[in-house]
């Protein structure tokens, strides 16, 4: 029986039926000319029915997307029938071109002109070269890029997913992702864990899996297993009884013992702090404001910031609300405050950075999340996302404090931070670990690359020690001011507990996770926690500290977590 | 040859959305229409039917732009389109 392995970075046990993304469209060969047989007319019909169907299909799209995602889809299924385009496709293959290298080359000089002209319209030329994958698939009769359309639930395999692919992926329809590149924080992974999704991902070779092959698909294990056996059928079903009883949890956050680790949730919009209220959470870890600037074109209006931001507030009235100033750049690039240019964004200006380069947007932003606490009671703090130095953790309070805004605090995702907490500490209430992107800095490994997933896991004892480094911080200053962690570890069911060990005070993470982490966080006494941490801590390598830790949490078998 | 002004209404002026829905509007007329913007001369008018051609204009909020076109009720069919472009269609 066929095996493969990967890294599981969403829970779950599942069979189901494999579906493959379909490949990238490649490039029809240069100067391609129409064969004899098929004359210039005939090439122009083909093509114009091609545009036809693909508007079709784009618009069909628009009409069941939301918001931002809405939008492109509309002027993407325009761009399929533009004239212009249309018209200079319609001039090569009369010069000779096949239909395919005519659309092929119209599009890219459409796609070049528009990235001459810089800024938003730069950004329009990746959706012409979306719509010309698109004509040139439905010329050659093959399936469109982007998520397979079918009517029965499937496990979706593919090479890594995009964020625009995310946007329109419908998780009634998809049993587990599987993925031969990603790591566990490329966006593939965030996504399931998001959705509640099992998902494998660098798993070297799942391109050769065949559409319709039943696979099995552990999510913990991170394996993947062509031709189900018998145990692994009943593995899944069991995991289906279990999963019903993990989607509860009861609002507190405890270890065994007592010790209260409040759990709070990850949100990026009101829609999503109302459904984290119903679940459960003890307060907002993470409000990315982000979510209100992204896809604008402009820096959003007082009024529109104010709105936002209060439809959360309102959702945790009487509770504690962490808002994270914007945080744009790197792979969240906004078109009227970061320089799409930078030949090492990760590194570049962004998060607080922005600040120095398009000063004013975060002095608003302080000011609109000040207005919109006014008249709520939710306990409103804020937190600067990239903070690296003591001095840039002082000025951010000193901005904070004058909008009004009493909790200022910092993420520490830039192991500077970490290191010197003691005396960022001295200069703000709070401070919020950003595992994704500690990680990955202290590793030195993009965590969108497949082939560093191994690198960019929070279970590196480097980067659990840079968090044990953050508490020690914390206790050196003497306030007992409060380090939280908002990064996909917390989600994981085992760090949690390792996390509650090294001292953590409350753990944020996507809804979803709530449960399974606060029925694993009640199976350990706060000893035993500390105990797993050191053992995290001591061991050589991130498999080892993880394997370590599971074999001492015997629940999340049990559990199948 | 007919001609109307238009202020763009939209506050991300004739990009994306809007755009998208003044060109699939004009692909429905039985007509050509072109567009400029105000300070531009006619000989740099657009195919108004094109989405490309419509976001390389660059039309902002509160921008006057001049639809042309002849032919059989084209002063009506440019009414029609002049109104689609002073809605705000954000708020669509």
């Amino acid at each position: 029986m066929q095996s493969y392995s990967g890294v599981g970075v969403s829970p779950g046990r599942i069979i189901g039926t494999v579906r493959q993304m379909p490949r990238p469209v490649s490039e029809p060969p240069v100067g391609q000319s129409r064969p004899a047989s098929t004359t210039a007319d005939e090439a122009v019909a083909a093509l114009r029915a091609a545009a036809s169907s693909v508007q079709a299909e784009l618009k069909r799209r628009a009409e069941v997307a939301q918001g931002n995602a809405k939008a492109v889809l509309e002027a993407t299924a325009q761009m399929a029938v533009d004239p212009m385009l249309l018209k200079s496709a319609v001039k090569l293959i009369n010069g000779g071109a096949t239909a395919e290298r005519a659309v092929w080359d119209a599009s890219a000089s459409v796609a070049e002109m528009l990235h001459n002209l810089g800024g938003y319209m730069a950004d329009r030329a990746t959706d012409v070269l979306d719509v010309r994958a698109r004509l040139v698939a439905e010329l050659r009769g093959v399936p469109a890029p982007g998520i397979p359309q079918s009517d029965v639930p499937f496990v979706l395999v593919g090479e890594d997913l995009a964020p625009a692919d995310t946007a329109t992926l419908d998780p009634a329809k998809i049993l587990a992702l599987v993925t031969s590149g990603g790591g566990p924080q490329s966006h593939t992974a965030i996504i399931a864990r998001a959705l509640g999704l099992p998902a494998v991902v660098a798993a070297v070779g799942v391109d050769a899996l065949v559409d319709g092959a039943v696979v099995y698909v552990d999510g913990a294990a991170g394996t993947v297993h062509v031709g189900p056996t018998a145990d692994q059928v009943a593995a899944a079903q069991a995991w289906t009884a279990a999963a019903a009883t993990l989607t509860v949890f009861d609002g507190d956050g405890r270890l065994a013992d007592g010790h209260r680790v409040p759990l709070l949730a990850n949100v990026g919009g009101a829609k999503d702090a109302v459904a984290a209220a119903a679940a459960g959470a003890q307060g907002v870890g993470l409000l990315r404001t982000e979510f209100c600037f992204l896809g604008r074109d402009l820096e959003p209006s007082a009024e529109d910031q104010i709105a936002a931001y209060r439809g959360v507030f309102e959702a945790f009235a009487g509770k504690k609300v962490v808002v994270r100033t914007l945080d744009a750049g790197a792979d969240k690039p906004l078109p009227f405050l970061t320089d799409a240019s930078e030949p090492n964004p990760a590194l570049g200006v962004r998060g607080y950075r922005t600040d120095w380069t398009s000063p004013g947007v975060l002095e608003r932003q302080l000011a609109a999340i000040a207005a919109a606490a006014e008249g709520t009671t939710a306990d409103v703090w804020v937190m600067a996302p990239m903070i690296a130095t003591v001095d840039e953790a002082a000025h951010f309070a000193a901005m904070c404090s004058a909008a009004g805004l009493t909790t200022p605090g910092v993420m520490v995702e830039v192991p500077s931070a970490a290191l010197t907490s003691a005396s960022i500490l001295g200069e703000v209430a709070f401070a919020s670990l950003g595992t994704n992107d500690l990680t990955q800095y202290a590793m030195a490994a993009d965590r969108q690359l497949g082939p560093l997933a191994a690198l960019n896991s929070p279970w590196q004892p480097a980067v659990l020690m840079l968090i044990g480094l953050t508490v020690a911080g914390s206790v050196a200053e003497g306030n007992g001011k409060p380090v939280g962690v908002c990064g996909e570890a917390a989600a994981d069911p085992a760090l949690a507990v390792v996390l509650a060990g090294l001292g953590v005070s409350t753990l944020s993470m996507t809804p979803r996770a709530l449960a399974a982490v606060a029925t694993v966080l009640r199976s350990v006494s706060l000893d035993e926690a500390k105990e797993l941490a050191r053992l995290a801590l001591a061991a050589p390598s991130a498999t080892q500290a993880r394997a370590q830790v599971r074999a001492g949490l015997p629940i999340l078998d049990a559990l199948g977590l | 040859m007919f001609e109307r002004k238009a202020t763009i209404a939209s506050r991300v002026g004739l990009h994306a959305r809007p755009a998208a829905i003044f060109a699939e509007a004009v692909g429905e007329v039985p007509i050509d229409v072109t567009i400029a913007l105000e300070s531009d001369p006619e000989e740099d008018a657009m195919d108004a039917a094109s989405i490309l051609s419509l976001m390389s204009l660059g039309a902002s909020n509160g921008d006057v732009v001049v639809l042309r076109a002849e032919g059989e009720g084209a002063e009506g069919i440019l009414d029609s389109l002049v109104r689609i472009l002073e809605t705000d269609l954000d708020a669509v």
